[in-house]
């Protein structure tokens, strides 16, 4: 019995995500709206694999999420134009690029890492503004699109369909999500938790905690990188803003928002982050001030994120 | 050839000085308080946009005076309210606060001043070249630099001579300990917190001098901070100098070599700093964590 009371919260979640672009113009939303929900709920749930479930502050993490959304521009316009080669490639880059800079920054701990973490994002964001002829510069990376897919004895038409590609994106999301899962629940999740919970007694029983910390720092990073080429095909675009520090910011943010202590937080945190985005924006210039507030507002007010709080009040 | 080098190492120096003096106030409030202010750029502006309403009425000198201590008492203020609660949890927090805190005083100055440059007049006395040959060696970069040397020799006066620096550095090292010896902490980790604001707001009412005045300048020069820090030395106030410097002068002959590298530069100089040394250049030991 209490093991399928554990499945409900699951199941709940997966019904909304797979109706809803059915319901979401009732609402006011609209389906792209919902592409957005998923693909940065995976993007923070990435993230929180390392900040949630290992314990490190990456204040970084746009970089790889933009290193996948240039991977997937850059492969279709100038190399296969294929979305699945596209996405392949995509987060093969943001992987290699966390495989290296990972190692770099596995000994720092606590704020220095975060602050290492912001400041190599800024690398990539330079090359991407910079590099005008490739990259686009500062206009970003146009001319592309997504690419049908053929599946052999069918062809998914992603491009014309929002509907379609929703569900190709509600499709490799379940995939990450499944393996994210599977990952924390296998004696190498468990370790990260053991290294969370006290990195000193995890080092005293001989864990080699660096090794994992930067697994773990990778695996993150891979699934950041799979929603930036998801990030970069929504929209047919992409440009430095997605690589950002500000983007990144907004990753931790969400995870903060939703409770970085359970799985689906981060995802319920995206989905409130990226509406109230998306309303503010439509409404004020000076929406930057009203996210500031609001980031405030959570850090204050709201710590342990919505379901930090729901867990509270059900224990009581 | 030697003259364009000679230009480009001595403008490195110049924005180095700058990097250095925010680095400063960052490494300040980071070593102290544990807390990594995100916000710093946004006082920068502040700084620089409360100098160029001051002018009219106080003149370039007054401005130069009383923009800084304008500046740090906002910051007193916002580490009193906003700040102080979360001391103690997890740095997560207040990173996330401060990111919040850069936003709105971002966009403050853009909604206060607008989005545009605006012109930030220096006296004529110091805008002209002191020589034709080195045409670059103005007056107004010349004092710069030796405003930014006299504000680092009163901040290691400060911290080597007077009560609170010394309160300040033994804080840093055990906190619990000058607690436990009478000294009032709170107040302690506020004043800390208004020297480095200060300092950030003496860094843009010097910087906007050279590097004109808009909403962004402060984020434009925040994360060369961060590096600063990284590769000067975690911990260690010296290297946090000397790293500033150090980026300052590197990205200044980037410049001539290979324009399209200036920024990358500095971050290629902290990966090989991490890969050899990662405690930084003069990081104490043990301070990785």
């Amino acid at each position: 019995m209490s093991a399928l009371r554990q499945q409900v919260p699951n199941a709940v979640v997966w019904l909304v995500l797979l109706t809803m672009p059915y319901w979401m113009g009732a609402v006011g939303g609209y389906t792209e709206l919902a592409s957005r929900v998923v693909v940065l709920g995976l993007a923070a749930m990435a993230l929180n694999f390392l900040l949630g479930f290992t314990g490190v502050l990456s204040f970084g993490h746009a970089a790889y999420f933009g290193l996948g959304a240039y991977g997937v521009g850059m492969t279709i316009k100038y190399l296969v134009p294929s979305t699945p080669l596209g996405i392949l490639v995509g987060a093969a880059v943001g992987t290699l690029a966390a495989m290296v800079i990972g190692a770099l920054i596995v000994k720092l701990r606590g704020v220095y890492f975060a602050m290492v973490t912001i400041a190599f994002g800024q690398v990539f964001f330079f090359i991407a503004f910079r590099w005008n002829e490739v990259t686009g510069g500062d206009d970003g990376l146009t001319g592309w699109k997504r690419q049908a897919l053929d599946l052999g004895f069918t062809r998914v038409d992603i491009l014309g369909s929002d509907k379609a590609f929703y569900y190709l994106v509600l499709a490799v999301f379940a995939a990450c999500v499944a393996a994210m899962a599977l990952l924390l629940r296998s004696p190498f999740g468990r370790t990260l938790i053991a290294i969370r919970e006290n990195e000193r007694r995890a080092r005293f029983l001989g864990i080699p905690v660096e090794q994992h910390i930067w697994l773990s720092f990778v695996i993150s990073c891979f699934f950041v990188s799979i929603a930036g080429t998801l990030y970069a095909l929504l929209s047919n675009f992409t440009d430095p803003r997605a690589l950002r520090w500000d983007q990144s910011g907004n990753f931790v943010i969400m995870a903060v928002l939703g409770g970085m202590r359970s799985f689906w937080g981060p995802l319920i945190g995206a989905a409130i982050f990226v509406v109230l985005q998306d309303y503010v924006s439509s409404q004020t210039e000076n929406w930057m001030s009203v996210i500031g507030v609001f980031f405030m507002l959570v850090v204050l007010f709201f710590p342990r994120g919505v379901l930090g709080i729901l867990r509270r009040r059900l224990a009581s | 050839m030697t003259q364009l080098i000679l230009f480009n190492v001595f403008n490195g120096l110049v924005v180095g000085a700058f990097y250095a003096l925010m680095a400063l106030g960052l490494s300040l409030i980071l070593n102290l308080s544990g807390v990594i202010n995100f916000a710093h750029g946004g006082f920068l502006a502040l700084g620089a946009y409360l100098a160029y309403t001051l002018m009219p009425y106080t003149g370039f000198w007054g401005a130069l005076v009383v923009a800084p201590v304008l500046t740090a008492v906002i910051g007193l203020a916002i580490e009193r309210v906003l700040i102080r609660p979360l001391y103690g949890r997890d740095p997560l927090y207040s990173l996330l606060l401060t990111f919040g805190l850069a936003y709105v005083l971002e966009d403050g100055a853009r909604f206060i001043w607008g989005a545009q440059s605006v012109p930030y007049p220096i006296p004529a006395s110091l805008t002209t070249p002191l020589s034709t040959e080195f045409f670059f060696l103005t007056g107004y970069r010349l004092f710069m630099v030796a405003l930014v040397a006299v504000a680092v020799l009163g901040l290691f006066f400060i911290l080597n001579r007077t009560r609170l620096g010394i309160r300040i550095r033994a804080g840093t090292l055990d906190l619990e300990t000058v607690s436990v010896l009478g000294v009032n902490v709170r107040v302690l980790r506020n004043l800390n917190f208004g020297l480095g604001i200060y300092l950030a707001g003496l860094a843009g009412v010097l910087a906007a001098g050279m590097l004109g005045l808009q909403p962004t300048i402060g984020t434009s020069l925040i994360m060369p901070s961060f590096v600063a820090i990284i590769v000067g030395g975690l911990g260690s106030l010296p290297g946090t100098l000397l790293g500033g410097l150090l980026i300052g002068v590197a990205s200044g002959l980037t410049t001539v070599f290979l324009p399209s590298a200036t920024e990358a530069v500095i971050y290629v100089m902290m990966g090989l700093v991490l890969l050899v040394r990662p405690r930084g250049l003069l990081g104490e030991e043990g301070r990785t964590q």
